[in-house]
């Protein structure tokens, strides 16, 4: 009997499947959008989101200013158009640092072995053990008091660079310390099962070098699971800086993080309660949204894939 | 098991050293101290005196020694900020609030995840498991800072059921909302595990025996299927734990909570190094232990495990 089917590559089929998941597809609208709005963020904000206006503080949501003003009368909304390019900027950062240090990382272990596994794997295990809020608060203090009056030539370029980006490689730094733990552990995983199959003996008896057998044979089969945990390590970077920005340890004012910005709602909540609302709601909403996105390409990808 | 457990205590001696090292030598490499931020800058002579009385001109490797013999005697040393407490009180005195608030989170956690999941995995595929995988994405997706934000703007401010924030102990209705706030994020990830674990175990063959001897459904999930969905659910205890503590550094400090999270913000905000460092050491140590017990229990729960 004949194929009924057509034969269909492995991202149609994982397209189709994502397609038709409604809360992957919903969150997928809004997360196109959200970079649309950040790319785009002069255009969208109706207003310049440092603007102050005296006259007109703390005003409830209007026509004018459809999330209101804050305490100096800039407007929310604007803020917040604007601080989707930060919270976007640190998801971009946060997946290269998955694909340039947590997946040749976690290959190097699996591939290799003897001691570079045991070297790579146990400082995954000591810094997984521990919160990894706490780590990056630990060593954005550092940051902080040394890029604030940098000594020596090096520490005065990243220095300056951190003042030039309002605080933000400080936080990408600290991020660079925690976030490619988790992929590491699972490419080294997948790598471990692969490396014994047959293909990767072909390709060596044919007389692949290590690094060939690696970046051509091994890098493209762990690509489906690399997408699923990066999709899903996206909304902890974002919640991560937001909290050090609330904290004060994150990006500086006036830059609008949504951190700073429900920072300066909790301070003013009993008075007016939508300056909260709205950053706060809008920043859960985005997480949630890459969360249920990473549901989606975890069931299209593979549905036996289990990524916690 | 009992050279299991002998070779976990000593692993997790190593792991912590690492952890405090780390911590005790980026502390130490951090410029500055509290009595820069004065605006008047202090006398040299002064300067040496409280250098002195903190014994910061000694030897870094003298430093750590004595820190870690003294915190082995209790003593972590005097705090920067605090004149009449040293950090060892300033634990003592918080530690305590957070304990409280911590285990009524996990017990929030417990009531609420573990039926949350069964209830998804025994309706799975129905509108009940649907609306339980939002409220779990919802938990996990969503920071503690916004938790809490959003729980005040609703239930304090928006019906005035609960104050807008303090502390007057476990059993006062303040501690309503840090407690939900803590919560939600461990009963999420309960949630989603219970959910799983229990989906796995239901599609097994014993499972069917069961229903065939026309067993009633709630017995069989009760009986025969929660006892062994359960044991891969106690892995994420640590996980747990992790998201207790850094849950509390916000929570703490947003509803005005006088517990060990609060501290550990203002000891990084207000350059309270020692704090910080002794802080770090607790939750370190806590951490440890937690993890440990559960790779015990793990082993007792369930036979089939063997360690070497």
């Amino acid at each position: 009997m004949p194929l009924a089917r057509r034969p269909t590559g492995l991202w149609r089929d994982a397209w189709h499947r994502l397609t038709r998941n409604r809360a992957a597809v919903v969150s997928l609208v809004f997360v196109v959008l959200l970079v649309i709005v950040a790319l785009f963020a002069n255009l969208v904000a109706p207003y310049p989101f440092e603007r102050q206006d005296l006259e007109s503080t703390d005003l409830g949501p209007s026509a004018g200013h459809l999330f209101g003003t804050e305490l100096l009368g800039r407007d929310e909304l604007s803020r917040m158009v604007y601080g989707s390019r930060i919270s976007l900027a640190v998801a971009l950062v946060d997946v290269l640092i998955v694909v340039l240090i947590g997946v040749p990382l976690g290959l190097a272990a699996g591939f290799f072995g003897k001691w570079l596994d045991t070297l790579i794997m146990r400082t995954v295990d000591v810094l997984l053990a521990f919160p990894s809020l706490l780590l990056v608060i630990v060593v954005i203090t550092y940051l902080r008091a040394v890029l604030d009056q940098p000594t020596g030539p090096i520490l005065s370029v990243i220095g300056g660079l951190d003042n030039l980006t309002g605080g933000l490689l400080g936080v990408f730094i600290a991020l660079g310390l925690v976030s490619w733990l988790t992929v590491a552990r699972l490419v080294r995983g997948q790598v471990l099962s692969l490396k014994e199959k047959e293909f990767v003996e072909a390709a060596r008896m044919v007389g692949a070098s290590n690094l060939r057998i690696m970046a051509r044979h091994l890098l493209p089969n762990t690509l489906a699971p690399v997408i699923v945990a990066a999709t899903f390590g996206i909304p902890g970077a974002i919640a991560t800086e937001a909290g050090l920005s609330f904290l004060g340890l994150g990006v500086r004012p006036p830059l609008p993080s949504w951190g700073i910005l429900i920072a300066e709602g909790v301070r003013n909540m009993r008075a007016f309660p939508h300056e909260l609302l709205f950053p706060a709601v809008v920043l859960a909403v985005t997480l949630i949204c890459f969360n249920f996105l990473g549901d989606g390409l975890r069931d299209a990808l593979d549905p036996k894939l289990k990524v916690d | 098991m009992t050279t299991f457990i002998v070779r976990r205590v000593l692993w997790m001696i190593p792991s912590l050293l690492v952890v405090f090292t780390l911590t005790f030598v980026v502390v130490h490499a951090t410029p500055g101290s509290p009595w820069d931020e004065s605006e008047k800058p202090l006398p040299e002579a002064v300067k040496q005196n409280l250098a002195k009385q903190y014994h910061l001109d000694d030897p870094l490797p003298k430093q750590y020694a004595d820190y870690l013999i003294n915190a082995l005697h209790g003593d972590l040393g005097p705090s920067y900020r605090s004149v009449e407490r040293s950090v060892s009180e300033i634990i003592a005195a918080t530690l305590p609030v957070s304990a409280q608030l911590g285990l009524a989170s996990m017990l929030f956690a417990l009531l609420v995840g573990i039926p949350l999941g069964t209830l998804a995995a025994v309706k799975h595929n129905s509108w009940i498991d649907y609306t339980a995988s939002f409220i779990t994405v919802s938990g996990l997706a969503t920071p503690p800072f916004v938790r809490v934000s959003l729980l005040v703007v609703a239930l304090s401010l928006g019906v005035a059921w609960l104050p807008t924030g303090g502390w007057n102990g476990i059993w006062d209705v303040r501690s309503i909302i840090p407690t939900l706030a803590i919560g939600l994020g461990p009963a999420a990830i309960l949630a989603r595990y219970t959910r799983s674990s229990l989906l796995e175990v239901l599609g097994q063959d014993f499972i069917r025996t069961a229903r065939d001897k026309r067993l009633e459904d709630v017995m069989i999930v009760v009986r025969h299927a929660m006892k062994n969905a359960l044991i891969p659910v106690l892995t994420v205890a640590g996980v747990t734990l992790s998201n207790v503590i850094t849950g509390a550094f916000f929570v703490e400090r947003i509803y005005g909570v006088p517990g060990i999270g609060r501290q550990f913000v203002d000891s990084v905000t207000g350059r309270d190094y020692p704090l910080l460092l002794g802080i770090v050491l607790i939750f370190a140590i806590l951490i440890s232990v937690v993890n440990l017990l559960t790779d015990i229990s793990y082993g007792y729960a369930d036979p089939r495990i063997r360690y070497r």
